[in-house]
């Protein structure tokens, strides 16, 4: 495990071999364009890892990869999309033990962190649960007064701009499941103090069929990102996960540009943020009018 | 896509239902008051093929018809006269001499009407001998057996045929739309009457219902001004059955004049085939010029 | 029909279909006899009609005469406080407390009042506005009722609005509303808001306020509980002072893209609920395969409908190259036998332009079009020498680069391109900012729907036009606007989830 400390590492007398954290974008792992890069931190203050900070011109590099890769992935089946969403569970089941490290890394104890993956685990299976029900419950059939077949349908926004929420793996999770689960393609931007098991989450996305482009992750600060995610005129929506109204406030009002959607979320704790209304926060309402008659 | 006698591709556009009922609502909106009622009043008068078409026909059923054609209402000789009387084939000759010079046409329905399930030499038969009679018109029904059953062919076959036998009287096909069941039906049939000789198209027998429904008539139009568009040949229309109200015949004419334009409105393109229509267009022009509402007894049978 | 080999080779058949040729249709004016308009018109806060607390008035004119109508108060910031504590004051003290059931019956009897009162309204609305008789008759005001009627069916079960949660109203909604269709938007913005339990403040535009005005007084004869529903009069200021109310928890508007933003604008971070609906510039897409005559009358409804002063018109004609001389061709017949003038005349297919500015606005365009290089047509009807008109308008040749075809217009002026392929025709339709509306004409189902599902727009008509229904949700993507209003969407527009609240 790279994120042991290097210090403790020297100590025990073999050189660890140090990881570079890359950013996930288009179903890849490149760096940062602008080749900055800010220090992950342990609690008490030793840096632990290297992560790209990343610039607009990333952001920017993301949402064209997000916007390519959302029709194929809102064209697949719900039943295709719900087997994906599976498979990114199995396989962070499956890594789980490297998870836990992580987060422990962080800070959290062995029982947090074990309880957290384990809830991000369970997370992606209630939302690949969802990916072929949500339509049913919340679609329509309209009864309308003319000799016309009416029904309203919910298709995803497109490309959601994600400010994912501190909550390091449980937070990202919450967030991008039910937004993918829909159809639609995001581009988070992780900006909180503990980036390790979101950059290490694209790793799990990569291994789990997840098109490429369809999550995109960007390490670096909100400062310089959030901004032009939010003003950026391909981008439909914006979910941002984030306590501080001012955050919201100023995102808001770039998002005005375009008149994208904003969903907010404030929440600190992510145990109980999940519902069906998180995705369907997440999709426009299309109604379909035809004749019936012969 | 079948074959026409000429070699023609015989190919009709879709035609969507409830797009037809809601334009024929929206010309059914339009409000034909005073003047351009009374004009329309006139002009419904002129366009009326009077008709009789019972197994109980006699010969002095058909003269007191020819009698009213000539004479629609003693108190306003300057009305227009009706186009045409329309008896069955055995009666023409009644008919003819009744209304020699008076410029009423004289029209025979024939082959096999109103079934048309007779082999095509006995229509073809009916048809001459009527002529023979002195009919001006002949208004044939199509074999609705052979069309629907996909025989195309057949049917274009039989209209040039029974055209053929007409000489110099004018032919309107009856299609009876009651019996087509779509309205694609009803565009493929009135396209295959015009390709194959149809002076007029014409919808129904009078006999079965639905008839002279509103949607089947601006379908019809529809195809006519089609038919115009891409050969130049004005091609008439009658509507015939259930049309029995001034205010039906005002609102056929509104949809006249809006799908084929102004030169249809003419007793040489466009016919009503009723038997009651004629009495209530009279109550209203009467009403219309004394403002009092008027009693049918008023009128003569 | 592909089939040209009997062509004649002579001249051209033309059908003769104007009306002033022939048997033309004689006048045919809706009497206003029993209509009562008072020569002023007060602000309606709190169950009754007041004068603006500055005294201030405006002029509401008929478009089609530029004759003034009546005066009407103008309600500044100090007017709009008042309304919005009226509101506040209802919404804690009555309307929140009431039984939902009781609730849905005061909506049910407005529907009822606006059904016995209808003819009434519609010709209100034709003198206020413009609109022919034809269609605030048959369209505005039978649908207004329409959704009061729906919407009362809502007030006791919204516990089924949300499955697995619980249902509450917001508050107080600050509503305003468009002159396109002014009992209609009101009916569309009152009746959901108040059939969920909120109270509301609502303001109509300031060249169409009569037929709000009248449904204030039927509101009041309905016996509502003052404050629930407040309307104040005025202009952009008014509205806005509505929708940047503190005390506003809600704000609904219907109006332009433009405006739309600065609202959007002033509530970031407020944590407010909102629903916009904006502008529009829709693709009607007419294949080769489509039912002709059919997809012309569609064209029509699409830009024609209510001199095409309709957010969701489809001012954009994308048709396929191989049908498209039979289309334009037979669009312009048809459009030969629209009759433009009095608003009043039941045989009035297009009526006033609603504005001078309007009219204005549409002119620029026009000129905006020829200089681009498209190629105008428009129909020989007659039009009044006094009030505002506007012919049919095509633009034939237009580019996807034209302002004609990127802008909205609002009028009754339709930018006609053609594509060859489904693709191109799918890429086309949805290469603009708008998003709200569109149109398919194809016989084939297939084909209609997989055309529909892809282009980005909140409402699709597939062998139809300009269809709208209280059941059927109805709003835009892109810059179209957020959120939906009609059936159970609309309903959500104004609840909030019991846990949330």
């Amino acid at each position: 495990m790279s994120e042991q400390r290097p210090a403790a590492a020297a100590a025990a007398g073999r050189l660890p071999v140090l990881k570079t954290h890359k950013v996930y974008v288009g179903g890849k792992f490149p760096r940062s364009e602008s080749g900055r890069f800010d220090r992950a931190l342990a609690p008490d203050g030793t840096p632990i890892a290297n992560i790209c900070r990343c610039s607009r011109k990333d952001v920017r590099d993301a949402v064209t990869a997000a916007r390519a890769a959302q029709a194929g992935w809102a064209g697949r089946t719900a039943y295709n999309r719900g087997q994906i969403l599976y498979r990114i569970a199995e396989m962070l089941e499956g890594r789980s033990g490297q998870f836990e490290a992580l987060l422990t890394a962080g800070g959290a104890t062995s029982d947090e962190a074990a309880a957290e993956v384990q809830a991000a685990v369970d997370r992606l299976l209630h939302y690949a649960g969802w990916t072929d029900k949500f339509q049913q419950v919340f679609s329509s059939v309209n009864p309308v007064a003319t000799s016309h077949f009416n029904f309203s349908i919910l298709e995803a926004m497109g490309v959601i701009g994600v400010l994912a929420p501190a909550s390091p793996l449980l937070g990202l999770v919450s967030s991008i499941a039910p937004a993918i689960a829909g159809g639609n393609t995001t581009v988070a931007l992780v900006t909180g103090s503990q980036p390790l098991p979101a950059v290490t989450f694209g790793e799990v996305l990569n291994s789990s069929d997840v098109p490429g482009g369809v999550v995109n992750i960007l390490t670096g600060r909100r400062d310089e990102m959030l901004a032009p995610l939010a003003a950026h005129r391909d981008v439909d929506a914006l979910l941002l996960c984030s306590p501080d109204p001012d955050v919201a406030r100023s995102a808001e009002i770039e998002a005005v540009h375009n008149l994208k959607r904003v969903a907010v979320r404030p929440h600190e704790d992510w145990t109980d943020v999940q519902s069906p209304y998180e995705i369907t926060d997440l999709q426009e309402v299309k109604t379909t009018w035809h004749p019936i008659g012969s | 896509m079948q074959l026409s006698p000429s070699g023609a591709r015989v190919e009709s556009p879709p035609i969507d239902a409830v797009g037809v009922e809601e334009r024929v609502a929206r010309l059914c909106s339009r409000s034909i008051k005073k003047d351009a009622k009374l004009q329309a009043l006139h002009l419904t008068l002129s366009m009326i093929d009077l008709t009789t078409l019972e197994g109980a026909d006699s010969e002095g059923k058909v003269r007191q018809l020819c009698a009213k054609a000539l004479q629609l209402h003693a108190a306003l000789p300057e009305l227009p006269h009706v186009a045409a009387v329309c008896v069955y084939p055995a009666l023409v000759g009644v008919a003819k001499r009744a209304l020699e010079g008076s410029g009423i046409n004289v029209a025979s329905v024939a082959t096999s009407f109103p079934a048309g399930q007779a082999p095509i030499e006995i229509k073809l038969l009916e048809v001459r001998k009527a002529v023979e009679a002195g009919a001006d018109e002949v208004d044939m029904v199509i074999s609705r057996g052979r069309f629907l059953a996909g025989d195309f062919a057949y049917t274009a076959d039989e209209i040039a045929s029974v055209k053929e036998a007409c000489g110099e009287a004018h032919l309107k096909v009856i299609l009876e739309t009651g019996e087509l069941g779509t309205l694609d039906a009803v565009r493929r049939a009135s396209d295959l009457a015009m390709r194959s000789g149809a002076d007029f198209i014409k919808t129904s027998t009078g006999k079965i219902k639905p008839a002279a429904t509103m949607p089947v008539v601006l379908v019809m139009l529809e195809a006519i001004r089609d038919h115009y568009l891409r050969t130049g040949e004005k091609i008439g229309m009658k509507p015939a059955g259930g049309i029995s109200t001034a205010k039906d015949a005002i609102r056929h004419l509104v949809m006249v004049r809006e799908t084929l334009g102004q030169d249809w409105l003419d007793p040489d393109l466009y016919r009503f085939g009723a038997s009651s229509l004629a009495n209530d267009v009279l109550r209203q022009i009467v009403k219309q010029r004394s403002g009092i509402y008027q009693s049918f007894d008023d009128f003569s049978l | 029909m592909t089939d040209s080999t009997e062509s004649t080779g002579h001249t051209a058949p033309k059908l003769r279909l104007g009306n002033d040729d022939g048997w033309a249709y004689a006048p045919a004016p809706e009497s206003t006899d029993h209509v009562e308009l008072r020569e002023r018109y007060g602000l309606f806060i709190d169950g009754e009609f007041t004068d603006a607390a500055d005294g201030r008035t405006f002029e509401t004119a008929n478009p089609a005469t530029e004759e003034k109508i009546a005066e009407v108060a103008l309600a500044s910031d100090a007017d709009v406080d008042r309304a919005v504590a009226a509101a506040r004051r209802a919404y804690d003290e009555v309307w929140s407390q009431l039984a939902p059931r009781e609730r849905g019956k005061y909506v049910y009897r407005i529907a009822r009042v606006l059904q016995e009162r209808s003819r009434e309204l519609a010709i209100t609305e034709s003198l206020d506005g413009g609109k022919p008789i034809r269609e605030s008759r048959d369209v505005d005001i039978p649908l207004a009722a329409a959704h009061f009627f729906y919407y009362a069916g809502w007030a006791d079960k919204l516990d089924y609005a949300f499955p697995g949660r619980g249902a509450r109203p917001l508050g107080v909604a600050g509503q305003v509303i468009p002159w396109n269709f002014p009992l209609l938007m009101a009916a569309w913005k009152i009746a959901p808001a108040i059939a969920a339990g909120n109270t509301v403040v609502l303001k109509p535009a300031e060249t169409t306020p009569l037929t709000a005005l009248k449904l204030a007084e039927i509101i009041r004869d309905a016996g509502l509980p003052p404050g629930v529903v407040n309307i104040v009069t005025g202009a952009g200021e008014t509205g806005a002072s509505v929708v940047q109310h503190q005390d506003v928890d809600k704000v609904a508007f219907t109006g332009s893209t433009e405006v739309g933003k600065l609202i959007r604008r002033a509530l970031a971070g407020s944590g407010k609920h909102y629903t916009l609906e904006l502008g529009g510039k829709a693709a009607n897409l007419v294949f080769e395969d489509a039912a002709v005559d059919q997809a012309v009358e569609g064209i029509v409804n699409g830009i024609f409908f209510n001199q095409g002063h309709v957010c969701c018109a489809g001012s954009r004609l994308l048709v396929q190259e191989s049908v498209a001389d039979e289309v334009i061709s037979k669009l312009k017949d048809r459009m030969e036998t629209l009759i433009v003038g009095d608003p009043l005349d039941k045989n009035t297919d297009i009526g006033a332009i609603n504005s001078r500015a309007q009219l204005d606005r549409i002119e620029e365009y026009l000129e905006i079009g020829e200089a681009e290089g498209a190629e105008p047509f428009q129909t020989s009807c007659p039009v009044p020498d006094r009030g505002y008109w506007c012919r049919p308008t095509l633009f034939l040749q237009a580019s996807q680069s034209h302002r004609v075809v990127q802008e909205e217009i609002f009028g009754p002026v339709l930018a006609v391109q053609t594509f060859r392929t489904v693709d191109e025709g799918i890429a086309m339709a949805n290469n603009t900012p708008y998003g709200l509306s569109g149109g398919v004409w194809s016989d084939k189902g297939a084909k209609a729907f997989r055309v529909t599902s892809r282009i980005r727009a909140g409402v699709l008509w597939a062998n139809t036009y300009n269809k709208f229904d209280p059941t059927a949700p109805f709003g835009g993507y892109k810059e179209s606007g957020i959120g939906r209003e009609g059936g159970l969407a609309g309903l959500h527009a104004y609840l909030q989830p019991e846990q949330a609240a």
